[in-house]
């Protein structure tokens, strides 16, 4: 019997194939402009944060408890080269550098900024930033000489500098006491993030412990690597830190709270988008099965005085709207796939990225993701709503009575 | 006696409603269709409206002065002549062209509390003229704001204030370098506190007299910037002809020009809303092709009657296409009556704080003021209708091109 019910819906399916076809026509476009949106976000979002974090941030830093939202110089982490190679022991991971920061006031011959400094360990901080790989002009850090500077673009040029010429450095040390240094500059960068090439320096940390007055302290340990072992890394640090309760560790998200809210913000207004595009569909669906079951009344009426149930005849709209669902969201998905799996392969760009790209610093060509969690939700949801909408044809033909029905033309 | 349109006319409103139920969900999908259009618009366009805005507002103006080179290298040694030395630049930003203009000196600087040491943007201003041009005069919410070119107060931002871990009415330290390389150092109190929608703005800039940055920088009486607004932030590039003539060798940049990022953004916008409209169109007219092909098909037969009597097939398209125009017409008067009804009760901003610090990085702050644009409802409008027409052409010539005797005698499929 149900492959009664399966052949009449399939049946009736094809009473108007036009109709059918408009139908699964219109869901196959929801499904794949969804897939190409959703793949097209994913991409964007993982570019955005693959290249934020590697510039410097990392993907996860250790730091004393408070520094991240108050960065004073007294909140140090002591003994910070024994538990970043600690870390590196338990992650197994070689990419864990350490860090310290501080503010000073930055003088070259003409000119006097204040600029941030940071200390960086050179032999460590290739594998978590790519900063030391943006040098534009001499050479990054090597490692060799303790007392020598790289240098932001813009803070170059402001200051009038190129590499060769020596800087002035005067700032106030960890205890309070006067920083300050005279420091050659090797190197300049260019990361393309205005903030980091308009303010900032990078010197030896052993120099800047020195000249700031750091001892074996530092301000944070950045540790990098590849964001799907995340948790895995994190699981190793945050043993490292079990006896120090001065310490905390934490993610991107905690460390850029920007980036993680504007991309909320950018995935909850683009889901408005994709729910009036679903709806629309949806009631294209209510649409075509409320036609198809008002245009058999007469004939579920005599189904009905043969004694077929309601409940089957249900099942038979049911079976019908999932076959018409399922095709399209199989069509859908298919299409959806190539579509995406091209942009993959040749990227995709539109006008206006360069100057987008240079602003939230991402590439100006994307690559979709392809995953199934950028295959799967726009195709599934418009095949719940589709068959949420089904759902009113059916109760219309509840109602109906053999006879009342068998009347009707 | 019917005229034949009027006849037309007729059938077509009765036709419409002779499946009640599927021309209901059918004008439903066109007013949410187009509610979508408008309301996703008005959201966009008023996220960038406030990007704009704030950027204007943070001290750029619609048109900005400066010294040749100081945008790429803002130093204090590259200043413009004061406004007052140049009598043809005077005139043209004291008549009515300019609505408001203030010369200001900027210098980057270092800022000293007790407990932390900071960068910030020293900006020395006239707080008479600056009043109306930028942010600053409306901004001061603890304390005063600064009494004249001369006052000895500075103002300070509520974060740098939290950050340097001091309070309004206290002394800070500011250390800049004047024209001849030494560094300039005078302590001052702080006389308020401003509070902005980003917290950027409130970090980076401490705010001065302009006098007292001069006395303090010992200068003489040259000026950093000079920035003005005109009447409205479009169409700007006649006036900016004009300032650009009378300030002679200087740089001359509308808001445009300085932040081309803004510029790329706006017209970003339109393509986007362009695409946005259109996708939606295209949703909604597998729908309406679909509830019109069934609608012809189910009176083939009296089509074929109509026919056999004498109605002329162009009758019966136009018949089909009013159907059609009607179920348009009263679908888009619902949803602009849908739209008008939604953001009525957001027309003073909608909260968005939770994903504030996302939209500092975007550059917005966090209430969002929804702006309807006259235009983008009219092309929303514009493109349902006449596309829609356009989708109905086919069910409609399908419907004129049946032969009677084939109509009639076929009862069913």
């Amino acid at each position: 019997m149900t492959n009664t019910t399966t052949l009449l819906a399939w049946r009736n399916i094809w009473r108007h194939p036009r109709r059918t076809l408009l139908t699964i026509a219109a869901m196959v476009f929801a499904d794949v402009l969804l897939i190409f949106m959703l793949g097209l976000q994913l991409g964007q979002y993982r570019m955005m944060i693959d290249n934020s974090l590697a510039i410097f941030t990392g993907q996860m830093q250790v730091q004393a408890d408070g520094y991240n939202d108050e960065p004073y110089m007294y909140r140090t982490i002591p003994a910070a080269d024994a538990l970043a190679e600690d870390i590196r022991a338990r992650t197994q991971l070689e990419a864990v550098a350490t860090r310290g920061y501080g503010f000073a006031l930055v003088s070259s011959e003409t000119r006097t900024l204040g600029a941030q400094i940071s200390g960086v360990d050179p032999q460590f901080e290739p594998r978590v930033s790519t900063l030391p790989g943006l040098i534009k002009q001499g050479r990054y850090l090597d490692g060799k000489a303790d007392n020598e500077i790289v240098i932001g673009s813009t803070l170059a040029r402001n200051l009038r500098i190129e590499p060769g010429d020596e800087l002035t450095i005067l700032g106030s040390g960890r205890d309070g006491s006067m920083a300050a240094t005279v420091t050659p500059v090797v190197g300049i960068y260019e990361s393309g993030n205005r903030d980091m090439d308009r303010m900032m320096l990078s010197m030896p940390l052993d120099t800047f412990r020195d000249v700031f007055s750091m001892g074996d302290t530092a301000h944070s340990i950045v540790i990098g690597g590849e964001r799907e072992r995340a948790d895995r890394i994190a699981t190793g640090a945050q043993a490292a830190l079990a006896d120090k309760d001065s310490l905390v560790l934490l993610d991107w998200e905690t460390l850029m709270p920007g980036l993680k809210q504007a991309i909320q913000a950018d995935f909850t207004s683009a889901w408005f988008m994709y729910a009036v595009l679903i709806i629309l569909v949806a009631f294209g669906m209510l649409n075509t099965m409320l036609m198809s079951v008002l245009e058999r009344t007469h004939e579920f009426g005599i189904l009905l005085a043969l004694g077929v149930g309601h409940g089957k005849l249900g099942r038979m709209i049911v079976t019908e709207s999932a076959v018409l669902a399922t095709t399209g969201m199989l069509i859908g998905i298919l299409i959806g796939a190539v579509v995406v799996g091209y942009y993959l392969v040749n990227g995709f760009t539109y006008p206006g990225m360069e100057a987008m790209g240079e602003r939230f610093n991402i590439p100006s060509v994307l690559r979709p993701e392809v995953s199934l969690r950028s295959l799967l939700p726009g195709p599934l949801a418009v095949f719940l709503a589709t068959m949420l909408a089904s759902l009113y044809p059916i109760l219309h033909m509840r109602k109906l009575r053999p006879t009342e029905a068998l009347q009707a033309v | 006696m019917k005229t034949p349109t009027f006849m037309l006319i007729t059938i077509a409103w009765r036709n419409l409603w002779r499946n009640h139920r599927r021309s209901l969900i059918m004008l439903t999908a066109i007013a949410i269709g187009l509610w979508g259009m408008i309301w996703m618009t008005a959201l966009m366009r008023g996220m960038v409206d406030q990007m704009i805005d704030s950027a204007i507002n943070t001290l750029s103006g619609h048109v900005q002065i400066h010294a040749e080179g100081f945008l790429d290298d803002p130093s204090i040694e590259r200043t413009l002549p004061p406004v007052r030395d140049n009598p043809a630049l005077q005139s043209l930003l004291d008549s009515a062209r300019v609505t408001h203009w203030s010369e200001r000196i900027r210098v980057p600087a270092v800022i000293r509390s007790e407990r932390d040491v900071l960068g910030v943007t020293l900006v020395g201003i006239d707080p008479q003229q600056e009043s109306g041009l930028s942010f600053i005069a409306d901004s001061v919410t603890e304390g005063e704001y600064l009494a004249g070119v001369d006052d000895r107060h500075v103002l300070v931002g509520r974060k740098l204030l939290e950050r340097l871990e001091t309070k309004s009415g206290r002394r800070i330290v500011l250390m800049s370098q004047d024209p001849d390389n030494n560094i300039a150092e005078r302590g001052f109190r702080i006389g308020g506190v401003f509070d902005t929608d980003l917290q950027v703005t409130e970090t980076s800039y401490v705010f001065a007299g302009i006098e007292t940055v001069r006395a303090m920088l010992k200068m003489g009486d040259g000026v950093s910037e000079i920035s003005l607004l005109g009447p409205d932030y479009r169409n700007l590039d006649a006036l900016a002809a004009d300032v650009r003539a009378a300030a002679g060798k200087a740089d001359t940049k509308t808001w445009l020009e300085l932040d081309p990022y803004m510029a790329t953004m706006l017209g970003v916008m339109d393509g986007v809303i362009l695409i946005w409209f259109s996708i939606i169109f295209v949703a909604l007219s597998f729908g309406l092709v679909n509830t019109l092909l069934m609608a012809v098909f189910e009176r083939t037969r009296e089509i074929g009657l109509l026919q056999a009597l004498g109605m002329p097939p162009a009758n019966i398209l136009i018949m089909v296409l009013v159907e059609s125009l009607i179920m348009l017409l009263i679908g888009l008067l619902a949803g602009n009556l849908l739209s008008w009804l939604t953001i009525l009760p957001i027309q003073d901003g909608i909260d968005i704080s939770g994903v504030a610090a996302g939209l500092e990085w975007a550059g917005m702050s966090s209430t969002l003021l929804p702006a309807v644009k006259s235009s983008d409802v009219l092309l929303a409008n514009a493109i349902v209708l006449v596309l829609g027409i356009a989708a109905s052409l086919f069910p409609a010539w399908r419907a004129s091109r049946k032969v009677p005797v084939e109509a009639i005698t076929r009862i069913w499929q």
